[in-house]
């Protein structure tokens, strides 16, 4: 109970509008304009939450995003995990739970364990529970240590749209540094983006004693604010760039509040500057880590920003001037403040102070005294400690720029500017006030505005955490790891910084090291005999801070993720009763009637053999191949010969990828000498545009061969069965039909209502069968004539279901199906132009090599012997003494209604000369027997085509 | 997301391209030996630094040659494969 509001303080929280909210159960309250810790720590709550590992009590370190300890989880919708409190607005009726401590992070059960926190240093866990078996160790131990807990039950974020902006400038941090280049740019007329995390623009200037051009720090920077919008520039509060990738681009979150994800911001700039400010970071003592040890800046920004003095008897300890300010400060309002500085050039200051270094904190559960190096013994009950400061370049190393360690300050700066991205101010290494407008100035080329303030010389004396010391020294307050994790990492030579990362867990989890990774590797390089500069620094990856997956998934979801095609005549099968299923991306029609699968499919697939059946086969590909070349070309893209193929005639083919397998099959028309139509799967269409693109401009003269996608040009509706003939003279579609005049695979013109039909005659049934290809928009009263006439001929409407019983019982593929990526076309059956085609072709050579032919797998028919349906993937098994060898699969297998008894088709080694075998089939335990036949089933003498 | 460059549409994102390969890795015509076949489909330069490489930008449809830097992404330059000709 050691944070209590000064009244004379706090410029940022409105005292008339109370905030009230629970923390483990407990009512807080607060007032606007605070942070959840704000309003904690004016409460006297000082436990906030437990350690990851040992459960060890933590406090509030910092005032903003570095904070490794001040996280909770915020129940209600949505639910949220591991909000830092430093950053997060205290707002009414928030319900906030404690990380890692049960019941509550004040009483938590499994306190006990860090009494044998000197059992479980790193690495404990893999060396201890190898035997027999990690995995029976794990539930406990994840279940002990840990952050914020996820209710799989609770609601996430709403979706939030994502947003692209493109600028000249963006400037990340609206401190000193950023307000000053941003407002210099604007002025200059250039196009400026400014982003910052907090709900307020001002960075250091909320909390620190400054005056810019004659004016007070908050002032200056809402006044820059106003001018900026003024200037047309884009001023984003709460919005954390968290990110820098190619090409300048930035990835910002913007906080939108409780329920929506933040929303994501793809910023394109010319020129970023990155002016992110710098973290301090602790000082080595034994319980360093004890509720009420704070940085310096966040102490003096509790005070100045929101009305918070941290305690009563504080002792301040730093190795550089800057805490001096945060000393006077809470001294200025009524505490009683000890200064703590070993440097023999510290600066003259009224204070009672001692020339010295804590040796340890005294105290349980927060802090009682200090205990220095000299024995002197101090009562308090907050101590501030000041290491010293981190420049924040972490978006500057994901840019791949380089640092250098700086001994004037004790902290890495960037080296030089990356492309597009300089970084200006504390980030930069300048401490100072005026040294950082300067900097900041000197970027976009203006002149520096006039700084006053803050008047204690930096002046850094190191003090790092040094080998062998005495107590438990705590580096990484957010994973638990000490100055002895790092001696132990060092003893078994993890001394790389990335080994001593993943060893010790050093820099890990929500914080990524931010106050812990420099304190770890200045240790490691003491314990190595290198220089800081040697050690190096662990990579930087973004994000800076969490953010929400849903925030990077955004709206895009379900449809607007992966949207349907969808057919031209989708209204009209919708109320003829169509069930609709997705078909390679394509919204289909799968059968039509109240029916059940079975029913229905049976019903279609049977009267289409025995009258007419109606399939609207839009989705099928129509790839326009023009030119005096595209005969040559279609030889080389396909495994047939297709240039002897004569004008007006169809051919069926395949075409193969360079490794020999087969890519997709279908039928080739040539309307005229120099046009083609190559009419791929439905599913295919695009890659096979694609492939025809590729090889066209790489291989021919561009000039003499031209590709042009019709596909969503043209209604594809196929009318197949024995009355099929009769029923299209019956609409009348103006075009010879007989046999002699449109022989199977053969193609002519007709009309519809004035608009010129494409008929070709080809089959996927098996059955007479004819595809009438019209203008997309024009094809609806075509189709409404073929099912109103169709009528008196007993016509039926087929979905794919039955389409796929109807080739299935002829043994056609379906491409991706019945094949795999190793299917050749010899497997296939189709082996002429292997043995007799000259020229070249896509994937020839492969199809020589030895290793493709290596267990090749025929495509066979599949016969079940017990009469039931054989399950669809079920292996072929060959038994060798005990072993099993799967020799193949089933691929299609259905109930056929025409033949009353099932078929299936599948690849199977050596097929084609096992036809008559018995196969042993296996699938989900179940043991089922097969007998290999030939994958044509029904009608295997094709007369049904022309009957 | 990187920016490429289509030497006809200009400056665009990445997921507008489809990689089409190393530049230079011409396809062996005729009765070649499986080690220049297999070399051809399955082995490339996967070079660090600078690297002459085959894109197709999907929205036009052209092929073209892109060098680009393996390790800062930079893009070097693009050119179309074939020149327009001069009307």
């Amino acid at each position: 109970m050691s944070g209590w509001r000064v009244e004379t303080q706090g410029w940022a929280v409105d005292r008339s509008r109370p905030v009230r909210f629970t923390f483990d159960g407990k009512s807080v309250s607060g007032f606007a304009g605070d942070s959840l810790a704000s309003a904690l720590l004016a409460a006297g709550v000082t436990t906030v939450g437990r350690s990851f590992k040992y459960h060890r009590p933590r406090g509030f370190w910092s005032a903003g995003a570095e904070e490794p300890n001040g996280m909770a989880d915020i129940l209600g919708t949505p639910h949220r995990v591991n909000v830092q409190m430093t950053v997060e607005p205290a707002q009414d009726g928030m319900v906030l739970r404690s990380i890692n401590g049960r019941p509550s992070a004040e009483k938590d059960r499994n306190a006990f364990i860090d009494r044998f926190a000197r059992f479980i240093p790193a690495a404990f866990y893999y060396k201890t529970f190898m035997f027999p078996d990690w995995h029976m160790f794990e539930p406990r131990i994840r279940a002990m240590a840990g952050l914020g807990a996820l209710d799989p039950a609770a609601e996430g974020h709403l979706p939030t749209a994502q947003a692209n902006a493109f600028c000249d400038l963006l400037v990340i941090g609206a401190g000193p540094a950023g307000l000053t280049a941003a407002l210099k740019a604007a002025e200059a007329g250039r196009k400026v983006i400014l982003c910052d995390d907090q709900p307020v623009a001002g960075g250091s200037l909320l909390y620190r004693e400054a005056l810019i051009d004659g004016v007070a720090g908050p002032d200056w920077a809402a006044a820059a604010v106003a001018r900026l919008r003024e200037l047309g520039a884009q001023v984003m509060l709460q919005t954390t760039a968290f990110g820098r990738y190619e090409h300048g681009l930035t990835g910002l979150a913007e906080s939108l509040g409780q329920g929506d994800a933040p929303r994501l911001w793809r910023v394109r700039a010319a020129e970023t500057l990155l002016a992110s400010g710098a973290i301090e970071r602790g000082l080595p003592f034994a319980n360093n880590d004890r509720p009420g040890v704070m940085s310096a800046m966040a102490a003096l920004q509790y005070l100045r920003r929101y009305g918070v003095a941290v305690g009563r008897r504080i002792i301040v300890a730093t190795n550089n001037g800057i805490a001096y300010e945060a000393a006077q400060a809470l001294a200025l309002a009524g505490a009683h403040v000890t200064v703590i500085d070993p440097r023999a050039d510290a600066p003259a200051c009224d204070l009672p102070r001692r020339r010295d270094r804590i040796e340890a904190v005294i105290g349980r559960n927060g802090v009682e005294a200090v205990l220095l190096a000299s024995g002197e013994k101090i009562a308090a009950d907050a101590v501030i400690a000041s290491g010293g400061f981190t420049p924040t370049v972490h978006l500057y190393s994901q840019a791949q720029g380089k640092l250098r360690f700086d001994e004037a300050i004790q902290g890495f700066v960037p080296e030089r500017k990356v492309t597009g991205l300089s970084v200006i101010g504390a980030a930069n290494g300048a401490f100072g006030l005026a040294e950082v407008l300067a900097d900041a100035a000197a970027a976009v080329g203006a002149v520096s505005p006039k700084a006053e303030g803050p008047h204690w010389p930096f002046k850094i004396d190191a003090a790092w955490p040094a080998p062998k010391a005495k107590g438990r020294i705590w580096l990484d307050l957010q994973n638990d790891v000490t100055a002895k994790d790092v001696e132990l990492a060092a003893r078994e030579n993890f001394v790389s910084v990335e080994h001593l990362k993943r060893y010790t867990t050093l820099g890990m989890a929500n914080d990524q090291g931010k106050t812990s990774n420099l304190p770890g590797l200045a240790l490691m390089a003491q314990l190595t005999g290198r220089s800081i500069q040697e050690t190096g620094t662990t990579t930087y990856r973004p994000p800076f801070v969490p953010i929400p997956l849903a925030s990077f998934a955004g709206i895009r979801g379900g449809q607007l993720m992966n949207p349907v095609r969808r057919l031209p005549l989708e209204a009209e099968h919708r109320s003829d009763g169509a069930l609709f299923r997705e078909y390679g991306g394509w919204l289909r029609p799968a059968w039509f009637g109240k029916g059940e699968e079975a029913e229905a499919v049976n019903r279609e697939a049977k009267a289409a053999r025995e009258s007419v059946g109606l399939f609207d086969g839009s989705p099928l590909g129509k790839i326009e191949v023009i030119g005096p070349d595209a005969g040559k070309f279609l030889d080389f893209i396909y495994y047939n010969t297709m240039s002897t193929l004569k004008p007006g005639r169809c051919r069926y083919g395949f075409m193969l990828t360079e490794q020999g397998a087969v890519y997709d099959d279908g039928v080739l028309v040539r309307l005229d000498e120099n046009r083609f139509i190559v009419s791929c799967s439905s599913s295919h269409t695009q890659g096979v545009a694609l492939l025809l693109e590729e090889w066209r401009q790489d291989s021919f003269d561009r000039a003499r061969v031209q590709i042009h996608d019709a596909t969503s040009r043209y209604a594809t509706l196929t009318v197949t069965g024995p009355k099929s003939k009769a029923l299209l003279e019956a609409v009348g579609l103006g075009a010879d039909l007989s046999d002699e005049a449109l022989p199977h695979m053969a193609l002519t013109y007709g009309a519809f209502g004035g608009e010129p039909v494409r008929i070709t005659r080809v089959s996927f049934t098996g059955d007479r069968s004819y595809e009438l290809s019209i203008r997309a928009d024009r094809a609806l009263p075509l189709w409404r004539a073929l099912k109103e006439t169709g009528r008196a001929f007993d016509a039926v409407l087929l979905g794919g279901e039955a389409l796929m019983v109807l080739r299935a019982e002829k043994g056609y593929i379906v491409i991706g199906k019945d094949t795999d990526g190793r299917t050749r076309p010899m497997d296939l059956g189709v082996s002429g132009p292997f043995e007799k085609k000259r020229g070249e072709y896509l994937g020839k050579r492969s199809l020589h090599l030895p290793a493709v032919s290596d267990q090749a797998r025929a495509y066979v028919g599949l016969e079940s012997l017990t009469g039931e349906v054989l399950p669809c993937g079920a292996h072929a098994v060959e038994r060798n003494g005990s072993a099993k060898r799967s020799i193949g699969f089933v691929t299609t297998s259905h109930f056929s209604p025409n033949l009353s008894r099932p078929i299936a088709l599948g690849l199977v080694e050596n097929g084609a000369s096992r036809i008559g075998e018995i196969l042993e089939l296996h699938h989900l335990g179940k043991s089922l027997k097969a007998r290999i036949a030939p994958v044509c089933a029904f009608d295997p003498e094709g007369k049904r085509l022309h009957a | 997301m990187q920016l490429f460059t289509c030497p006809f549409c200009g400056p665009r994102g990445e997921s507008e391209f489809h990689f089409g390969g190393d530049a230079g890795n011409i396809r062996p015509e005729g009765d070649v030996s499986a080690e220049v076949w297999t070399d051809y489909l399955y082995f490339k330069n996967n070079s660090r630094g600078a690297a002459r490489q085959i894109w197709m930008h999907l929205a036009c449809r052209e092929v073209f040659l892109m060098e680009r830097d393996t390790v800062t992404h930079e893009v070097i330059s693009s050119e179309a494969l074939v020149q327009e000709q001069q009307a």
